[in-house]
């Protein structure tokens, strides 16, 4: 028997969700960019869903979506670099990541 | 079957996504993250994208989430101790999150509740077509994401320096 389609968007929408909550709970600055990981992959996960969806339709729109995800997950490998890059700059300056206590900017 | 596969790393990946943003300390964390990350591997390869799972497996689980593990123990992070006086925010943060989850699943429900994924052919899932798209359609785009990632790692070795050569100069 084979899962209905919806049911990975539902998963997808899920784990988005998971990860906003993580994003605007947590204070750590790891765990915070860990959830927007999170929040990438199930993206992935939607386009993945969608692009089977539409495999019916059609294969070439199908490939389509998985080109999609594969620069996805190339924009995430830069992304991941340069955020962590940024941590370990802030944290030589302030000896701290956590979110709260960078403040600097706020009035 | 693909229902039993899919049942049980769709939850998998649920309850280890709770892991990640609920636990303490980060590098926990990440090892859930992994275990996350491998479960929609796994359904890549359901819904017949045998490539993507590999690329989810080798890029995100082998290299950004190492680089994330090595920044944690380089960084030395502390576990974060409890949040005092925020559970207003917290509690608006996940109304807004559950609010937000009703809205988009009641839409794909609407949008997508009657489709069905079409059965699995070895055509559906050859490598080459996907291949032939990338460097034909998807050429510049391909080309453009290389020089973003040159340009990452060069902006990350210049972040991650020591000290500034401004610096090093004045010193010596």
């Amino acid at each position: 028997m084979t899962v209905p389609a919806v049911w990975y968007l539902l998963l997808s929408a899920a784990l988005f969700s998971i990860g906003t909550i993580g994003a605007l709970w947590r204070r750590n600055a790891i765990t915070i960019f860990l959830s927007i990981e999170l929040m990438l992959n199930s993206v992935n996960l939607s386009l993945v869903a969608y692009a089977r969806i539409l495999a019916e339709r059609s294969p070439e729109l199908a490939l389509d979506g998985q080109a999609i995800v594969f620069f996805v997950l190339a924009v995430a490998a830069a992304e991941a670099a340069v955020g962590l890059a940024l941590f370990i700059a802030v944290y030589r300056n302030r000896r701290t990541i956590d979110v709260n206590r960078l403040d600097l900017m706020r009035w | 079957m693909e229902l039993a596969i899919f049942a049980l790393f769709s939850v998998l990946a649920l309850a280890s996504a709770v892991v990640v943003i609920s636990h303490r300390n980060p590098v926990y964390s990440v090892m859930s993250l992994v275990v996350t990350l491998i479960s929609l591997a796994v359904l890549f390869v359901l819904l017949g994208a045998p490539f993507l799972a590999a690329l989810q497996v080798l890029v995100y689980t082998g290299a950004i989430l190492v680089l994330f593990l090595f920044v944690i123990m380089l960084l030395n992070v502390e576990r974060e101790e409890p949040a005092g006086g925020h559970r207003v925010h917290k509690l608006i943060a996940a109304l807004a999150a559950v609010v937000f989850a009703a809205i988009l699943g009641s839409q794909f429900f609407a949008a997508q509740g009657s489709a069905h994924t079409a059965e699995l052919t070895p055509d559906a899932v050859a490598l080459v077509p996907l291949a032939r798209k990338l460097f034909t359609t998807y050429l510049l785009p391909f080309e453009i994401v290389g020089l973003l990632l040159l340009a990452a790692v060069v902006a990350a070795t210049a972040l991650a320096r020591r000290s500034a050569p401004r610096d090093r100069e004045e010193k010596a």
